[in-house]
């Protein structure tokens, strides 16, 4: 008989009746044979590990992070409410302490949903972890929290959410952008200018091989971790780096994933992407959760399995070697940075597209940011899409002064429909709030 | 004309019924070291200047192998396990030998890897040395493709005693499970046969005109000569008798609880929408967690002769027993003490009941009646306690699809249904502890024969085909044959329900006419790049189980 080391929490939601579409990637059979697997292997009966049922997310938990336009009933359906409320279920199992750990086996994924909601990006419409981590830091105080995002593709939506937070640092691990979907997650994407250095991205080659990503959670991610004391770890797992993932160019194993999460050691892990669903998930799911529960995975292998598939060239390896050492350097030079950056500017501007693939979208944002030294800072996007929606959404963070409040509240009474015949929308974080004109 | 025997850890119960009544029961005590004399004195006993020519059915539920599982009076099994990537197999050794192979099948039943004939002939070599007769053959994901399990065991000699192949015992996913039943299943054979050969030549002696059947732990039989094969089956049966008799005794379409309360144990169980819940997977037995289908039945430890005592100011009730009652010359105190003293129940030596509770009620600052009305509340208190501890475990089992979570269907319990000996003398406490309506039905001290005379046979089937490769399986019959393209879920299903039909006439001849039904079914369509290439179809049968009623509401006790 089987007895976890380290007790761990599962929420396993397949949305069986739910799919994008009849032949989408993001279908019911995505998690089929990941199920099969985890009741064959008998893993639900191993002392230690407890599944739960989801339940659903609530409209308040996902205003917390999304101001969703015009609302959040027409860009959600249930599916995507239970997969938020699942991750929420899993991670209140750890803060409450029934667990040690937590997995959310999910669908349909979330990071790459930004704050402003339009549509569907990338499969995504709203952002599981984001919503868990609003849920928790609201319900069980205030947190240092470390996000890892392993998908293979940029977590852009999470990157998009935290910017501004110094107290969420987001570490992505992606293909390069040059190379795939969403075209983003560069070394200069670094945070906001009340948040400077708290993004960070590793845009690694493709061919990227175990031996690579390894490397970069034992130069890169850890050597991070250990400077910034997170509370909690998260594990945004998708698993498309995997060599059989259909839509990607990596060389990632089940082993690897395993190994990576028993070196990291995530407090909770929730699934992002991955669309080798019979190849890869069944083995790679298998393996993370061995590996969070201290169990032995080193018989997690996949059936074509061979160290040819996972193999990088010198050439990979030197690269992620110098990616790794110019990322960490930056890091630690993240305050001198973010002095170079602002000097002395009182706002902080940008211009950007946002590209909806699976809706065609197109949305463009002009967004300001009050540099501050007491808070993230108030924030406001002015954004319209091609089909001719405008709206105006002002975010106050968290942690917000009483200047940035009071500035945020300001800006929405003074700001008429007329100009945002959509909406004029004021998220406040400090109130827990979302207010719409 | 039906007969019923239920044979308990202490009791051996058994019933007559006769025109929907219950003719005639008796109670005998078990003798654990011959229980074919406890059986055919006790059906000697109820069959006693009966025409035994009338005697329709003859249901027997046995602890033979549940207590040689306990006891480890078992063969030795050699295990020879294909367990493919996955969990450490270490873990799954529970053979007197055991053998890792190496080979796998996938969760599509495509073999990934291969058999390697040099290590089935030495595990062959070392199993005929070490005298081995019983042998068990389990591969990872053998349901979803026998191929590998026969093949193993084709190479091995042909002179072993039994084997069990995996994929013959269910076809739910869950290979420790699966491991764990074959390995009981081959290390009972030999003592369940002999059993059987008894039975057998017992019925032929008295002439009786059908051969017994043989209860399972889901309520319902099996053919004496199924059960050879699958002797497994036969274990903790008993609980679930006792639900079966409770059905009976006091039919329901509603939510209800249903307590047997007993000697040492009260058993919780649930029905839902007056159906018996199962449990989700299997019964565990002597730490083994199976794939034998089974009731879902919580046994607390608690009942009618649980030890009373008092700690740290408080009193305590069981979970051991010591013995019996102090009224029946018992080491301990019990609540049957006080409901003799509270004279409930006219039983024994009633000074000596008295006096044991007094010494209670001394330590506690209560006097007699008092203390004997605190033991019977707060035992009361107590059950409904852990009843709604299980039914919160239970409405928050998790589901896989949007609609379910939106249903968000619970067990909602209307009433109780309370069996067992004592059940009638609690029945006042229990429906305050509860807050429902608590039904205690006469008869319901031998619910238990009752339930295992009017079980049925009862058996059910998985389907899963795979129209990309090609073919369906049927674990549990050996199938496994070719599909057409349009092979759908409609023909999916009537597949399901004739290889059933097929099932249950051989296992069963006497219930070819039951309802068939199906429990679980879906279709997913298979894509690859984005084309669908073909549907993976899970279809699961079963024979709806049931219980034939008894007429009238009134049975004199």
């Amino acid at each position: 008989m089987y007895k976890a080391k380290r007790r761990l929490g599962l929420v396993f939601f397949p949305a069986f009746d739910w799919a994008i579409s009849p032949t989408h990637p993001e279908r019911e059979e995505r998690l089929l044979y990941t199920q099969d697997q985890v009741f064959e292997e008998g893993i639900l009966d191993i002392e230690g590990i407890r599944e739960y049922r989801p339940r659903l997310a609530s409209t308040g938990d996902v205003e917390r992070v999304h101001i969703c336009v015009p609302d959040v009933q027409s860009r959600t359906t249930e599916s995507h409410l239970i997969a938020a409320g699942g991750a929420i279920v899993a991670a209140e199992a750890v803060l409450k302490g029934e667990v040690d750990k937590a997995f959310a086996i999910i669908r349909p994924p979330g990071h790459h949903s930004f704050r402003i909601v339009h549509g569907a990006r990338g499969f995504c419409n709203i952002n599981m972890e984001a919503i868990m981590l609003e849920y928790i830091r609201r319900h069980y105080g205030p947190k240092r929290i470390a996000i890892v995002d392993t998908d293979c593709h940029h977590g852009d939506g999470s990157q998009d959410i935290y910017w501004h937070d110094k107290d969420t640092l987001y570490i992505s691990l992606h293909q390069d952008g040059r190379t795939l979907f969403p075209g983003t997650g560069f070394l200069n994407e670094f945070g906001g200018p009340n948040a400077f250095g708290y993004t960070l991205n590793l845009p690694l080659p493709p061919d990227t091989g175990e031996e690579g990503f390894l490397y970069a959670l034992e130069h890169f991610i850890l050597p991070v971790l250990a400077e910034f004391k997170p509370d909690l770890v998260i594990n945004s797992a998708g698993q498309d780096n995997h060599y059989t993932d259909p839509i990607t160019n990596m060389r990632f194993s089940a082993q690897g994933y395993a190994r990576l999460n028993d070196r990291l050691q995530p407090d909770i892990v929730v699934l992002e992407g991955g669309y080798s669903i019979e190849g890869a998930l069944p083995y790679v799911n298998a393996g993370i959760i061995l590996a969070l529960a201290g169990l032995d995975y080193s018989r997690v292998r996949e059936p074509d399995y061979t160290p040819e598939k996972v193999a990088q060239s010198p050439r990979v390896s030197e690269y992620i070697a110098r990616l790794c050492d110019e990322s960490y350097q930056a890091w630690q030079q993240r305050d001198t940075l973010r002095e170079e950056y602002i000097r002395g500017k009182k706002e902080i501007s940008r211009r950007r597209r946002i590209f909806y693939d699976t809706e065609g979208l197109m949305e463009t944002q002009q967004e300001t940011t009050r540099v501050c030294h007491d808070c993230g800072g108030v924030t406001w996007i002015d954004s319209r899409t091609d089909q001719g929606r405008h709206i105006l959404a002002i975010f106050i963070p968290r942690d917000a002064c009483p200047r940035c409040q009071e500035e945020g509240h300001a800006l929405f009474e003074s700001s008429q429909t007329i100009d945002y015949p959509d909406g004029v929308f004021l998220q406040d974080r400090l109130e827990d709030k979302l207010f719409k004109k | 004309m039906y007969v019923g025997l239920d044979m308990g850890g202490t009791h051996t119960d058994v019933v007559l019924i006769a025109d929907g009544r219950v003719q005639r029961y008796c109670k005998t005590p078990t003798d654990p070291e011959d229980y074919l004399h406890t059986v055919t004195r006790a059906l000697d006993e109820v069959l006693e200047d009966v025409a035994t020519g009338d005697v329709q059915r003859l249901n027997l539920s046995t602890t033979v192998c549940t207590n040689a599982i306990v006891t480890g009076r078992t063969s030795p099994v050699g295990l020879l396990l294909e367990p493919g990537p996955g969990l450490n197999p270490a873990g799954l050794t529970c053979g007197a030998k055991n053998f890792i192979l190496s080979g796998a099948i996938d969760h599509r039943g495509r073999p990934t890897s291969s058999l390697v004939a040099t290590e089935i002939e030495a595990a062959d070599k070392e199993l005929r040395k070490a005298a081995i007769r019983h042998l068990a053959i389990v591969g990872k994901f053998s349901t979803r493709n026998p191929e590998h399990e026969l093949q193993i065991k084709e190479a091995l000699s042909p002179t072993y005693d039994f084997i069990t192949l995996g994929h013959r015992l269910s076809g739910r996913l869950n290979y420790p499970r699966r491991v764990f039943t074959a390995y009981l299943n081959s290390a009972v054979a030999s003592i369940y046969d002999a059993f059987a050969t008894a039975i057998n030549a017992y019925a032929d002696g008295r002439q009786l005109p059908v051969v017994p059947d043989i209860l399972k732990a889901d309520g319902g039989t099996l053919s004496l000569a199924a059960s050879r094969s699958l002797p497994v089956e036969t274990i903790l049966s008993g609980p679930s008798a006792s639900i079966m008799g409770a059905l009976a005794l006091a039919p329901s379409s509603r939510d209800t609880i249903i307590l047997d309360i007993g000697g040492t144990t009260t058993d919780i169980a649930f029905l839902a929408d007056g159906v018996p819940l199962f449990e989700p997977l299997g019964i565990t037995l002597a730490g083994y967690p199976t794939l034998v289908r089974a009731l879902y039945s919580y046994s607390l430890g608690l009942g009618g002769d649980s030890c009373l005592r008092v700690r740290d100011g408080r009193l305590s009730i069981g979970p051991e027993r010591l013995g019996p009652a102090l009224a029946l010359g018992g080491p301990a105190p019990t609540p049957t003490d006080a409901l003799i003293t509270m004279g409930r129940l006219d039983l024994g030596d009633k000074g000596a009941a008295r006096r044991g509770l007094d010494q209670l009620g001394d330590q506690l600052g209560l006097n007699t009646g008092e203390v004997a009305n605190a033991i019977i509340k707060q035992m009361a208190g107590e059950i409904a306690r852990q009843t709604r501890a299980l039914l919160e475990r239970i409405n928050s089992r998790p589901v896989y699809t949007v609609r379910e979570v939106l249903e968000d269907k619970k067990l909602r319990p209307e009433q109780v249904i309370v069996i067992g000996a004592p059940a009638p003398l609690l029945a006042a406490e229990l429906e305050a502890a509860f807050g429902l309506p608590v039904v205690a039905p006469s008869l319901a001290g031998v619910a238990n024969a009752i339930g295992a005379a009017l079980s049925q046979p009862t058996t059910e089937i998985t389907l899963q085909a795979d129209t990309e490769q090609g073919f369906l399986t049927i674990p549990e019959e050996g199938i496994r044959e070719k599909v057409q393209r349009g092979f759908n879920l409609e023909a999916a299903r009537q597949r399901a329900l004739a290889a059933l039909q097929d099932r249950l006439r051989r296992l069963a001849p006497a219930a070819a006419g039951s309802e068939l039904e199906v429990v679980e079914e879906q279709s997913f369509n298979m894509v690859s790049g984005f084309y669908t290439t073909g549907k993976n179809i899970r279809v699961k049968v079963q024979v709806k189980p049931r219980v034939s009623p008894l007429e009238g509401g009134e049975h004199n006790v």
